[in-house]
């Protein structure tokens, strides 16, 4: 860990202005927010986040669950995560977060992680955090040690060349779902990012993970209105029952009113690049009848434009499994 | 995890559930474990660990480092005094898996191998230090492959009969390989080193599961006389067999603070956890069973082959429980070493019997599912009378009991043999068992009581408490043979200066201290019973020692508490501060000529629940029956077979060292990438103990308790996963794509 200076920020434009000329706010950054530190000093210890200037940004008042005029609700970006796994609204209205929230890291770390904190969760990736490695999401141009090497964890899905490193995250696949939005506070003023453009696939530029520039900071995110009938539910599947990334997760929210599909949105986890949301899933759904042949073909389009890695391949079928019950929960076909 | 135990408890009695004297420490903080030391001027070392896995150092600049804020100074081949080689060991005296001192020379044989030390006033600033230290190399090809072949030749490990000729003519026979991963020990305490050098002298505090030892290689390597080196464990964070001999840090440390004149601290990172401070090498094993219809074993074939690292020849001794366990007329059992560019492995938890015994028990059950028997059945069929590796009768073997007494506890009776033909809430159960057994014996053990004038007495002796309860027990043994209560008895453990004890290894601390303790507690109060009788103004003037007895402190004729006179009393009139006693007792382990096959025996069953529709295994309970003699402490002693079983159900699904193939390194070095069991994980676990007392042993008829837990939970386990799957895992651990 090098020096570094730390600062508090006691306000939100205070906070803008200390970033805002930072070199850039990807991989490398040289002026970080830190909230709950939870990904951040991990980083700094193993050399590889070397900022020399933190902001905490814990007392911008970020820290408040409010509904919104739409019936929806607002989420600060430093509310700690076992605060919004636990929110009486969350657990009504928005099971999949809780959920989801839940299925991750452990009570110390979720007593500490953030909303904005999570959304920026970095890889695990084992070749991203050794320094002694090539690795273009941590170095650009040094080379993808991962492609070649121990990929078991890594993703199937928006692959590139340069980069297979997975989003750990499980509250963005909930988030994914839910088509939260994300609301971002830089030098020109506020704006809103939908949660789906909020991540960007590896490409050429894996060390760009997010749409976020120098000055940019999380304020909160939003989320609609709970849609009427629904039932929301997530599934992790990994090699332990707790403390442990997903090898596939699954967050579907469903309406299966009168026995078909009418309303469907799922997202899944620990197989893709970014949160991965099912859009063509969601479609050969809507509308179908509640059924295992619905669901099973479900399950295969979901997962029809997979490029397994040597080590991954059995991703592929246990991504399947995992969604396919996932939905079976959801309709209540099966039980958790 | 939910616990029950099927052994009545009654505290404060040897073989009840007396909680750690040392709890209150532990649970409060206040136990000094090393790096909890600190003193006066102490800097930090930090090693650069070599970014090749095998090749040269070419060059080494540690000119920026040097200038960093803090930095005392950048150590490394040339620029400090060199370290020497210690002498073979003899018996367990010297050992060290390690050899090579570091920077002997330039060359490096494994990724993460020490190349230099930076030395700073913290630890953050020598660990950037240590990051700006410039290495170049000039890197050969190296081999990490995890297929083994054998380097060099195959050796006999035991034989008798014919048994390739009688595998050939079996009725039935079972032909497979089984594989075991590397393992990481990863106790929680990392590894330490204070070292703090007065005058020529060096006190090292040390995460050590063996002092003696420990002062026995370090006074070599250093170059100083042996009375110059004092080692200090007081408290271990586990160890796990990882912590029994030196490894190059310590050495590094204390040549850092002779060089720097400065006490130094090094503590090895997670991640150098997994390079250069052991591990138990991954083993390939051929395991070749004959059986004739009945299924009687009519011959028994093992072949290993364990990694070892490029200097040093470490085996994993995967023959440690073949020869004896089972009667055959005809066993052949051969193993070998297959050289890599790893760390050298060492002991850990069980070693050679653990990975042993899954390919072992695997086997049987293979043969059991041939012969379309019960496991247990057949392992009934084929209990031996008497070790036929040696021809000696065993000491105490009730393996059978375990069995069944372990059968009737779990509600094996009511398996049925069909894969996958039990079911409960949806969820398709594996029961599956396996037998262990582990070695059993003493070191050489010497020990001092002294019983002061306050009415207290202390015990010493030089071995160490590694979180097994060494501290109470030997609190316990005291007060048992002197009458003392137990909150008037200090032990003291962990030091040089102590009489020298035994290593804490193998689980054979608790069997070989005791008969030392005894004997110098026995001869302490003969002692003080003798100074009764002789003080000015005695009451006891004239009367035998032997009317005598020490109840509750208070020196008095025998059944007679009216005559009683303190300690105090008793010392005073004699003009003496305290009286004391050492006493040693001698080894069994390694010993020549033993007429006793000495073993202690268990047996595990476990069930799996198995879900297909999302391939979700967990290990849902496990009942382990051991038979080990008497138990001293039910209460840590069923902690230890918990926890054993604990890592058991880690072995067999979770744990596995990762090299990268390409870079030479353990790639998942650090708790997230290299699993081991949560509490979530941690199944129902009901633990029996037989307590058979074995007085071949010693006086008490204590056999150790602690690796036996571990030895063939994994076979338990993949045993279940067959019958619940019809898939076969014979490559620890089980994973999810084993299963789909």
């Amino acid at each position: 860990m090098e020096l570094f200076q730390l600062n508090r920020a006691t306000s939100i434009p205070q906070a803008v202005e200390l970033s805002r000329h930072a070199k850039t706010a990807q991989q490398g950054a040289d002026v970080r927010f830190i909230a709950g530190g939870t990904t951040i000093l991990d980083l700094m210890k193993l050399d590889v986040e070397r900022p020399t200037c933190l902001i905490d940004i814990n007392h911008l008042g970020l820290d408040r669950i409010e509904a919104t005029p739409d019936g929806g609700l607002r989420i600060g970006a430093s509310v700690r995560n076992a605060d919004l796994a636990h929110h009486a609204t969350v657990m009504r209205d928005y099971r999949v977060l809780s959920e989801a929230l839940l299925a991750g890291a452990s009570p110390q770390l979720r007593n500490m992680a953030t909303t904005g904190g999570n959304l920026l969760q970095r890889t695990r990736c084992m070749y991203f955090r050794d320094t002694a490695m090539a690795c273009n999401k941590r170095e650009p141009g040094s080379g993808c040690s991962a492609i070649d090497g121990e990929n078991r964890a890594l993703a199937i899905l928006g692959t590139s060349a340069q980069c297979i490193a997975t989003n750990p995250s499980d509250m963005n696949v909930a988030l994914a779902a839910l088509e939260a939005v994300v609301h971002v506070r830089g030098h020109a003023g506020e704006r809103t990012v939908p949660f789906h453009d909020f991540h960007l696939l590896p490409g050429d530029t894996p060390n760009r993970e997010t749409i976020l520039e120098p000055g940019d900071l999380i304020t909160h995110v939003t989320l609609a209105a709970p849609h009427r009938g629904a039932t929301s539910t997530y599934l992790k599947l990994r090699d332990r029952a707790s403390y442990e990334f997903a090898l596939a997760s699954a967050a579907v929210i469903v309406d299966a009113s009168g026995g078909r599909f009418n309303h469907v949105r799922i997202a899944m986890g620990g197989i893709g690049t970014k949160p991965w949301r099912m859009l063509d899933a969601e479609r050969a759904l809507a509308g179908a009848p509640v059924s295992e042949q619905s669901i099973m073909n479900a399950a295969t389009v979901a997962l029809r434009d997979a490029t397994p890695q040597s080590r991954n391949g059995f991703k592929v079928e246990l991504a399947k499994r995992c969604l396919a019950q996932t939905l079976r929960i959801a309709t209540g076909m099966a039980h958790a | 995890m939910k616990r029950t135990s099927s052994n009545p408890v009654a505290p404060n009695v040897l073989g009840g559930g007396l909680p750690r004297i040392d709890g209150p420490l532990k649970v409060s903080g206040t136990a000094t474990y090393t790096s909890d030391v600190n003193l006066p001027g102490m800097l930090y070392a930090v090693p650069v660990c070599a970014t090749i896995a095998s090749g040269k150092v070419t060059s080494i600049d540690a000119t920026a480092a040097r200038n960093m804020p803090g930095v005392k100074a950048v150590y490394y081949r040339g620029n400090i005094k060199p370290f020497f080689r210690a002498a073979p060991p003899k018996g367990f005296s010297g050992m060290l898996d390690e050899k090579r001192p570091p920077f002997e020379d330039d060359m490096v044989h494994y990724w993460g191998q020490y190349v230099a030390v930076a030395v700073a006033r913290t630890f953050e600033q020598a660990t950037a230090a240590a990051h700006a230290v410039k290495v170049t190399y000039s890197a050969d090809s190296h081999d990490v492959d995890p297929n083994l072949s054998v380097s060099g030749k195959m050796t006999e490990k035991s034989k008798r009969g014919d048994a390739e000729s009688a595998f050939a003519a079996a009725a039935l026979k079972v032909d497979q390989n089984y594989v075991t991963p590397t393992e990481t020990h990863n106790p929680i305490e990392l590894h330490a080193t204070v070292a703090d050098w007065h005058d020529g002298k060096v006190t090292l505090y040390e995460t050590s599961q063996a002092v003696v030892n420990h002062r026995e290689v370090l006074y070599q390597m250093l170059g100083v006389p042996k009375s110059n080196v004092r080692v200090i464990s007081h408290f271990l964070g586990s160890g796990f067999g990882g912590k029994l001999w030196p490894w190059t840090h310590s050495i590094l440390a204390a040549g850092a603070a002779r060089e720097v004149g400065a006490p130094v601290k090094l503590v090895v990172t997670r991640k150098a956890m997994f390079q250069a401070v052991g591990h138990r090498p991954r083993t390939q094993q051929r395991i070749r069973l004959g059986a004739d219809a009945s299924g009687k074993l009519v011959s028994l074939q093992q072949d290993f082959l364990n990694h070892t690292s490029i200097l040093d020849d470490y085996e994993e001794d995967c023959s440690e429980a073949t020869p004896f366990l089972y009667s055959t007329a005809n066993l052949k059992v051969m193993g070998g070493l297959s050289r890599k560019n790893v760390g050298t492995p060492t002991a850990m938890r069980g070693p050679g019997a653990v990975p042993g015994l899954f390919a072992l028990e695997s086997a049987m059950d293979e043969l059991a599912v041939a012969l379309k028997m019960d496991p247990v059945e057949l392992r009934k069929r084929n209990e031996p009378t008497l070790d036929e590796s040696n021809g000696k009768p065993f000491s105490s073997r009730h393996l059978q009991e375990c069995i069944s007494t372990g059968a009737q506890k779990f509600g094996w009776a009511s398996r049925t043999p069909d894969v996958g033909s039990m079911t409960r809430d949806g969820l398709v159960l594996g029961w599956g068992m396996a037998a262990c057994t582990w070695i059993a014996g003493r070191f050489p053990a010497e020990a001092t009581v002294i019983l002061k004038r306050d009415g207290t007495a202390v015990v010493e002796t030089g071995t160490q408490d590694i979180g097994t309860g060494t501290y109470t027990v030997l609190a316990l043994v005291a007060s048992e043979a002197t009458g003392i209560p137990l909150d008037r008895i200090e032990v003291r453990l962990g030091d040089t200066i102590l009489p020298p004890g035994p290593i804490s290894g193998g689980s054979l601390v608790t069997g070989s201290v005791i008969p030392a303790v005894t004997d110098a507690a026995k001869g302490a109060m003969k002692s003080l019973l003798t100074a009764a009788t002789k003080g000015a103004n005695t009451p006891f003037k004239g009367v035998s020692p032997d009317e005598l007895e020490l109840v509750n402190g208070r020196v008095q004729r025998r059944g007679s508490p009216a005559s009683g006179a303190s300690v105090r009393d008793v010392l005073s009139r004699a003009n003496m501060n305290d009286v004391h006693h050492t006493a040693s007792s001698g080894p069994t382990f390694g010993a020549e000529d033993k007429e006793h096959s000495l073993h202690s025996f268990g047996a595990h069953f476990a069930e799996v629940t198995w879900q297909p529709a999302i391939a979700r295994l967990r290990v849902s309970r496990v009942v382990t029956v051991i038979d080990a003699g008497r138990i001293l402490n039910l209460k840590p002693a069923r902690n230890q077979i918990e926890g054993a079983v604990v890592m058991g159900v880690g072995m067999a699904l979770l744990e596995e060292t990762t090299y990268d193939k390409r870079y030479g390194a353990p790639i998942n070095a650090n708790l997230a990438d290299y699993m081991v069991c949560t509490n979530a994980d941690a199944p129902t676990i009901d633990v029996t103990f037989l307590d058979h007392p074995d007085l071949l042993i010693n006086p008490m008829g204590a056999r150790g308790v602690g690796e036996i837990g571990l030895a063939g939970t994994a076979a338990a386990i993949t045993n279940a996963v067959y019958h619940a799957t019809g898939i076969r895992v014979r490559e620890l651990p089980v994973k999810i794509e084993h299963l789909l």
